[in-house]
Order: C-alpha cells, then sequence, then structure tokens
C-alpha cells in the first residue's frame, strides 16, 4: 500500500520544498496510518490535539526502548519533566522572572536594526546566513550568556545533534547517533564550563541565575544543567531561523498579502500566528504509546514510534477553512506551531517577539524585493523543515 | 425570515461579562439593529475574578479591573438603572425611572449579588462586608491594606478560601467558619477538600469547621463574632462569603420560570415560561440561567463560572440573530479555576455529578495532581491543582464519556490510580454558602410555580 511509505517520502528530501501534498494524503489515508516499518503516521487535527494532550503518550525514547542516559526535558515525561521546565522557566518567565521576555523587545529590535543596516540596498543578500540566522543567535546568546563568537563552535555541535534527533526512517543511524553523542558531550561540557565562570559572579543571564540559585532543592545537577543548557540554546536558534526566512517566502510568493500587511502592520501579530499555522518552523514530533492507546478506530501499540505530523493538522480542512490558503486575517487559529499540551513550546513567547521584530522591520523593504529563486535550497532536516537559503535582492 | 432576525430591537438586561460579550457577538452576527444595554451598575462592564485575587493583595486597584471590548458594540448603554419589569406580552423592559423599552428579542444577564448577613442590624456595621462588587472589592482592600487584627470570613467556598489567602499573603490574621466539614467539599468533594484545609492550617489560617457564626458582634463597628460551639472569635473585618443570591425578583410578575436557581432555559438559551413552554424572543445567559446538560443527565445546571457567562452568551447571541434550523445548543463542558495558598485549581465537567473519584495524576504529597470523577462508571469530571495542562485529556473523556476509572499508562500516575473512593459530595445544605454549581433538574422546584 502506498500509504505504507508515507514517511518515507515525506523525509525524502525532493518532498522538501513542498511537503503539503503528501500530508494531504496522509489525512486521507488516516487519521492513523500504519508504516512499513511498525511505526505510525497521525496527520489529523483533532487526532493530533487528542495524542499531545493524553498522559499515556510518551516522549521518552527509552519508553520505545532505546538507550539514553540523560535526556532534556524535552524528551522526558512527568514527574520530572515537570520538575525540570519548571526550574527552567525559573530564569525565564512567569512566574518568576515575568519581565525577562518582554524586557529583551528593544535590545532585540536593535539587533535587526544593525543586521539590516548592514545589508544596504540594491544587493544580492542571502536572507538566512545575513538575517534570520544571526539574529536569534545573537538573542539566544545574549539570553543565556553565551558568546556570540563561539558560534562556530556551537553550530557544528548543533549541526550534528539536531540531524540525530531527525525522523530518517529506513536510514542507517549508527553514524549520524554517533556524532550526535559526541557533539553532546563537548557542547555539553562546553556550556557548564560558561557557568561555572560565572558561580558566585552573577550577571544578568540564565546560565548565571541557573548555577547561582540559592535554594539547593531548586538547583539543577551538571548533568541537568548540560542537558537543559544545549536544548535552550538549539531550541531557540534551530526554529525562529526558519520562521523569520518561511514568513519572507511566504510574502513575497504572495505581493496581496504582502501589500495587505504593509498597509497594516497592526496585522503583524496575526500573520505571525497564521505563518505558525501555515508554515510552522517543526513539521513532526514523535511519541510512544505507554499503553495500547485507541485513536478513531486504531489501536497504537504500547512501546510503538508515532509520528505526529503537526504541519499536516495545521493544514487539516476539518479544524481549518481554506486550510491551504495564507489568510493573516484567520480568525479562531488555533495552531500546532507551537505544539500543545504539557510540552507546549517553553520559547514560544520569545519567538513570537522575534518574528514581530524581524518581519516588521523587513516589511518596508520587501515591497521591491524579489526571490532569486523559488523554491529556494532546503536543509536537509525534514522535522525542523526550513530554507537553508533564501536568494533576495533588496 | 434570517433578513429580519439581524434587524429589530434587542435589549440586554445586564451590563457585566455575559451581557458585554453578547452585545459584541450579535454584531459580530450581523446584527445591525438598534441593541441597548441596560445595567444597575453605573459602570462600564468589568470583570470580577481579580475582586478577591489581586485587587486584595493591592496589585490591582478595583477600579482597573474594566473589561477589555473585543469590538464595539456599537450599542446604547443604560448604566445605573434597575430593571424592574418585563412585559413579555407588550414586549417591554420596565426601568426603575419609569421608562420602557421596546424590544424584539430580550436577553436577561442579571447574574447574581452576594448572599448578605442575614441580621441586618449586624450586617450594617462598620467592616462587616460581603464581596461581588467592584465597591466591595475597593473597601476590602482598603481595610486590608490597614492591616486588621484580624479578619474573620464566614463561609468556606472558593470565595471564602480566596480571601483567606490573600489575607495569609498580606500577613493579616485570618479565621475561616465553616458549617460543613472542610473548606471547598460543597464543590470538589472529600478528598481535596481535606488537601483545602491542610492548605489553610499550613499557611496560618485559624480554620474552624462544623460550626456556624450565630451573631456578629460590635457597637457601630464589628468587633468579633460568636460561634454555635460557644466560642468567640475577635476580629476587626468580617466577610460574609455565603455565596450567591440570583437577581431574579425583577421577575416575579413577568410569568418567566424564574426563581432562587435562577431562569430555567433550553440548550439554546431560550428562557421558558412558567408553563415550561420555550419563548422565542427571550433569551437568557450567565449566572443567572440554569439549563440543561446531556453529558449532566439533562439536569438543569446553574453556573456561576466566568467561562459559562461568555460562552453561553455568545450561543444566545448566534441564536437571537439566526433561525430555528441555524441555532446551536449551549454544550460547553463547564470550566472553572481558582488560585489559592499558592496553587492553582482548575476543573472541568461537574465535579459535583459523581459518586466515586481516583487520583489519576500526581499525589496529594506533592500538591500536584489530577483528581478524576466519575459517576455510575463514566467520566464526569476532573479537577487538577498545579497541572492545568492536563485538563484537556479529561475533558476529552468527559465529552466522549469515557468509562471511569481512566485507562492505566499516564506518566506520573499515581500509586492508588485504581483504587476509587466515595467522592463525598455533601448535600449543598449543610454548608455555610451556597454552592457554585447547582444541580436542580431532578429536584422537585416548587418555584416554577411561584411565578
Amino acid at each position: 500500500m502506498a500509504s505504507e511509505t508515507l514517511l518515507a517520502r515525506i523525509t525524502d528530501y525532493s518532498s522538501r520544498p513542498d511537503p503539503y501534498p503528501l500530508y494531504a494524503e496522509l489525512r486521507e489515508a488516516g487519521p492513523v496510518v500504519r508504516q512499513a516499518d511498525g511505526s505510525y503516521l497521525v496527520g489529523t487535527y483533532h487526532e493530533i490535539a487528542a495524542l499531545l494532550h493524553d498522559p499515556r503518550m510518551s516522549v521518552d525514547p527509552r519508553t520505545r526502548g532505546a538507550e539514553a542516559q540523560q535526556l532534556p526535558f524535552l524528551r522526558l515525561d512527568d514527574p520530572e519533566h515537570h520538575r525540570l521546565r519548571t526550574l527552567a522557566m525559573r530564569p525565564f518567565g512567569p512566574p518568576h522572572t515575568p519581565h525577562r521576555v518582554d524586557g529583551m523587545r528593544e535590545e532585540i529590535d536593535r539587533i535587526t536594526r544593525e543586521l539590516l543596516d548592514s545589508l544596504g540596498a540594491g544587493e544580492r543578500i542571502d536572507l538566512v546566513d545575513d538575517f534570520a540566522y544571526p539574529l536569534p543567535v545573537t538573542v539566544i546568546c545574549r539570553l543565556l550568556g553565551v558568546p556570540r563568537e563561539d558560534e562556530p563552535l556551537f553550530r557544528a555541535w548543533s549541526d550534528a545533534l539536531v540531524a540525530a534527533a531527525d525522523v530518517r526512517p529506513g536510514s542507517d543511524t549508527t553514524e549520524t547517533d554517533k556524532a550526535g553523542e559526541q557533539a553532546k558531550m563537548e557542547m555539553g561540557g562546553y556550556l557548564v564550563n560558561l557557568a561555572e565562570q560565572r558561580r558566585g559572579k552573577p550577571s544578568d543571564d540564565m546560565l548565571s541565575a541557573f548555577v547561582n540559585e540559592p535554594d539547593p532543592a531548586l538547583r539543577l545537577s551538571r548533568e541537568e544543567l548540560a542537558e537543559t543548557a544545549i536544548l535552550l540554546l538549539i531550541a531557540g536558534h534551530e526554529t525562529t531561523v526558519n520562521l523569520i526566512t518561511n514568513g519572507v517566502l511566504t510574502l513575497l510568493r504572495r505581493p496581496d498579502q504582502l501589500d495587505l500587511l504593509r498597509r497594516r502592520p497592526d496585522l503583524l501579530p496575526r500573520a505571525v500566528e497564521e505563518l505558525l499555522r501555515f508554515e510552522p518552523p517543526v513539521h513532526m514530533r514523535e511519541r510512544i504509546p505507554r499503553a495500547d492507546v485507541d485513536v478513531a478506530g486504531t489501536t497504537l501499540p504500547e512501546g510503538a514510534s508515532v509520528v505526529l505530523v503537526l504541519a499536516s493538522g495545521n493544514r487539516d480542512p476539518k479544524r481549518f477553512d481554506e486550510p491551504d490558503r495564507f489568510d493573516p486575517t484567520r480568525p479562531d487559529n488555533q495552531h500546532f506551531g507551537f505544539g500543545s499540551g504539557i510540552h507546549l513550546c517553553y520559547g514560544g513567547p520569545l519567538a513570537r517577539i522575534e518574528a514581530y521584530s524581524a518581519l516588521g522591520a523587513l516589511l518596508p523593504r520587501l515591497g521591491t524585493a524579489r526571490l532569486v529563486e523559488d523554491p529556494p535550497p532546503y536543509r536537509q532536516n525534514a522535522m525542523l523543515r526550513g530554507p537553508r537559503h533564501l536568494p533576495l535582492h533588496l | 425570515m434570517p433578513a429580519d432576525l439581524k434587524e429589530g430591537r434587542i435589549v440586554v438586561v445586564g451590563a457585566s461579562l455575559a451581557g458585554l460579550r453578547a452585545a459584541e457577538a450579535l454584531r459580530e452576527e450581523g446584527f445591525t439593529g438598534s441593541l441597548t444595554v441596560v445595567g444597575d451598575e453605573p459602570h462600564a462592564p468589568y470583570d470580577r475574578p481579580p475582586l478577591s485575587k489581586q485587587v486584595l493583595l493591592g496589585q490591582a486597584t478595583a477600579e482597573t479591573t474594566e473589561l477589555p471590548m473585543r469590538r464595539d458594540p456599537d450599542a446604547e448603554w443604560r448604566l445605573g438603572v434597575r430593571a424592574t419589569g418585563l412585559d413579555l406580552l407588550g414586549k417591554r423592559v420596565l426601568l426603575e425611572d419609569g421608562e420602557s423599552l421596546p424590544y424584539d428579542r430580550v436577553l436577561i444577564a442579571t447574574g447574581t449579588r452576594a448572599r448578605p448577613w442575614p441580621h441586618e442590624d449586624e450586617a450594617a456595621l462598620d467592616g462587616v462586608f460581603t464581596l461581588r462588587s467592584r465597591e466591595d472589592g475597593a473597601g476590602l482592600a482598603e481595610r486590608l491594606a490597614e492591616r486588621p487584627e484580624r479578619v474573620l470570613v464566614i463561609g468556606g467556598g472558593f470565595t471564602g478560601s480566596e480571601i483567606a489567602s490573600a489575607c495569609r499573603e498580606l500577613g493579616v490574621q485570618v479565621t475561616v467558619t465553616e458549617r460543613g466539614p472542610a473548606p471547598l467539599v460543597g464543590a470538589l468533594g472529600g478528598t481535596l477538600s481535606k488537601l483545602a484545609a491542610v492548605m489553610q492550617r499550613n499557611n496560618g489560617v485559624d480554620l474552624r469547621t462544623g460550626v456556624t457564626v450565630t451573631a456578629l458582634n460590635g457597637n457601630g463597628s464589628f468587633t468579633g463574632a460568636e460561634l454555635s460551639d460557644g466560642s468567640r472569635v475577635d476580629a476587626d473585618v468580617c466577610v460574609a462569603a455565603l455565596g450567591a443570591i440570583r437577581n431574579v425578583e425583577w421577575l416575579a410578575d413577568s410569568g418567566l420560570a424564574a426563581g432562587p436557581r435562577g431562569i430555567a432555559c433550553d440548550a439554546g438559551c431560550r428562557a421558558f415560561n412558567m408553563y415550561g413552554i420555550v419563548t422565542d424572543d427571550v433569551f437568557v445567559a450567565g449566572d443567572v440561567s440554569r439549563f440543561p446538560h446531556p453529558l449532566f443527565g439533562y439536569q438543569l445546571l446553574s453556573l456561576e463560572h466566568w467561562g459559562n457567562a461568555v460562552e453561553q452568551a455568545e450561543v444566545a447571541a448566534h441564536n437571537m440573530v439566526n433561525p430555528g434550523p441555524l441555532q446551536r445548543p449551549h454544550l460547553a463542558v463547564p470550566v472553572f479555576w481558582s488560585t489559592q495558598f499558592g496553587l492553582n485549581i482548575k476543573s472541568v465537567g461537574v465535579p459535583t455529578y459523581s459518586d466515586h473519584v481516583v487520583i489519576a495524576q500526581g499525589s496529594l504529597e506533592a500538591r500536584r495532581l489530577a483528581m478524576v470523577y466519575g459517576y455510575k462508571g463514566r467520566v464526569t469530571a476532573a479537577v487538577t491543582v498545579d497541572m492545568a495542562k492536563s485538563l484537556d485529556y479529561y475533558r476529552h473523556l468527559i465529552e466522549t464519556a469515557a468509562a471511569f476509572p481512566p485507562p492505566p499508562g499516564a506518566a506520573d500516575r499515581a500509586i492508588a490510580a485504581d483504587v476509587t473512593i466515595p467522592s463525598d459530595v455533601p448535600d449543598p445544605s449543610v454548608l455555610s454558602h451556597g454552592p457554585t454549581v447547582a444541580l436542580t433538574g431532578h429536584l422537585p422546584d416548587r418555584r416554577l410555580t411561584v411565578v
């Protein structure tokens, strides 16, 4: 059956520019579609929502027998997930640090301006390398307390880790897994070392806050600190780059919508929500049932790998009217751009502010911009999908 | 004739959350006729939940809780004027200033008011409060800011418990009296009420259960109270948190099915008249309504919930301007929240519609848990303590009438997640305070014949 190869076809690199017809095929074959390798795909909105909220659906790879010593909270279930996420949230968001993200608006706007000023006019640029990547990287470095000039170092680690975490059915993952483990060790050591330098000498960043927590009950262990810092650094810059790049690509493909936003910049927050639905930075997440779980007449067996295709749920016509239309005025837009349930994106509020700043500042310059190639070259990654480069004439 | 329904005259009686949301929704639905909103309070619609939380703590002032408008409802606001009657035949709302407002369709959203301390002289003592209105919140906040020696809270429901929590957070001594066996027992049943009692005592509340207040003392100013166990409490502030009274008196002669439990309406928010015949031009929404719900045995529910006011108002507005076949039922699963003693309590479904409970996730010891309520073998409610993101799963179980107890396999599953225990929801009449959720359908209701 053709539907048994859907995941392989979705993750095949040739599908990267436009996976959406395959998602439509998935929803048509679904809601739950078994793959030849015994994994399951779910691509319909309501079923994805139910599974994202189901406490029987684990994110921990050990639930399907994988070996792992230490894991970040993104891949842990409650109560460990709750404990670690709560500790990681203390220096980042409410209730303990309610003003951190909001307080960064001005700085983010300044970084945006500096990057745009360096671009010049009438030139050919790569939106990814010249703008959409450096912006969130600079922000997350500032937030965590990581030197910006170390970027080449952690970029290599990050590439290896993200490749190891990708969905690649049927391919031999021994090498990428090994490279990922190695990168994780080195990156963890690097970040813990940075944090240790601030012990007793706190500066206004999150690594400082983690090592200078006075209450022993609220402290992260060395391993937990490494896992958490790696997660925040990677998540902080591998995803927002897609959001900004997809945003520009989507608008340049739709001059009428671009024109609307240029006339009505007040629509920008809603446009960003629509982008998160229409071209989300994260396309898939894996879950593993901790018991047999019935979904729409199919049993997901305990221990199976279940891939929730969030980007497909975002295009489900049973949930969204005209789902394939990009509509910045769309009402009732409860998308999966940041996931849902207990693993709802930790950094979502920061990503939104970065996207407002980036797209808001770019809007006046996009009127005369044009794409050099369409579709642009994409990153290998199917889960964190986005253009590797976006050449533009500004 | 759909076109006609988008035109004409609509009067909304009640200018609070439900009234405002209905007015906005009417315009959203394309209503182009004249819209009048009548409210007895002199204020634009404002939000009440902060009045027992942020306002008492001094984090916000009572004047700042005005509700943001989703859109300009383009309405004529008749504020500070009480509605005194409804003429169903003449299709008029009668106002206390002698005027009457003609209508084609009317929405009743008059809500509730605080149940006062029953002895008028004692209730009039300086320092004796109830908490419902903006003025109540401002007055009580002012007293708490003066750091009284002790506050007496009569009634251990949600409002009373939140007030006690605010007092402790401010460092003010507080005594809570509750006629039932524990705080929140009427809403959450036996097990969680024990947690509520522990939280109160651990936070320094002088909690007295199984007692009633027999008299409030004072000569001009409140000085203390006598309790039914013979003891007395010296305090300089008293808050009677006795629950709510539905604002239905103005409908006594209207011929509607209006009584102390509210105004009965169908799932489409259309009011019943005293003969149980549904009207087609009188709609009801919010705390003052009682409506049938298929998930809870079609009993008539009255809910004093913020979320219900919003959702029911939107359904009522839709149905006021759409013909029968396009009308929608109000089927939302009830949801409410409370914050007290550092805990975030959220509820979905109707916990009092239950015979057994299990702790499905977390534990009482961790102060973080999901308690699931079942009735005759199906899930009917869930309450989370500091676990709000789990609520959607349990809402799904309620909506799909899933078997109780919930299936195994949940992360952070409680050790005794299979062991169901009685839910121990008492008869509301044993409590100091009125219920915030009342199941009324199967109870003989004499009030239906009063009007």
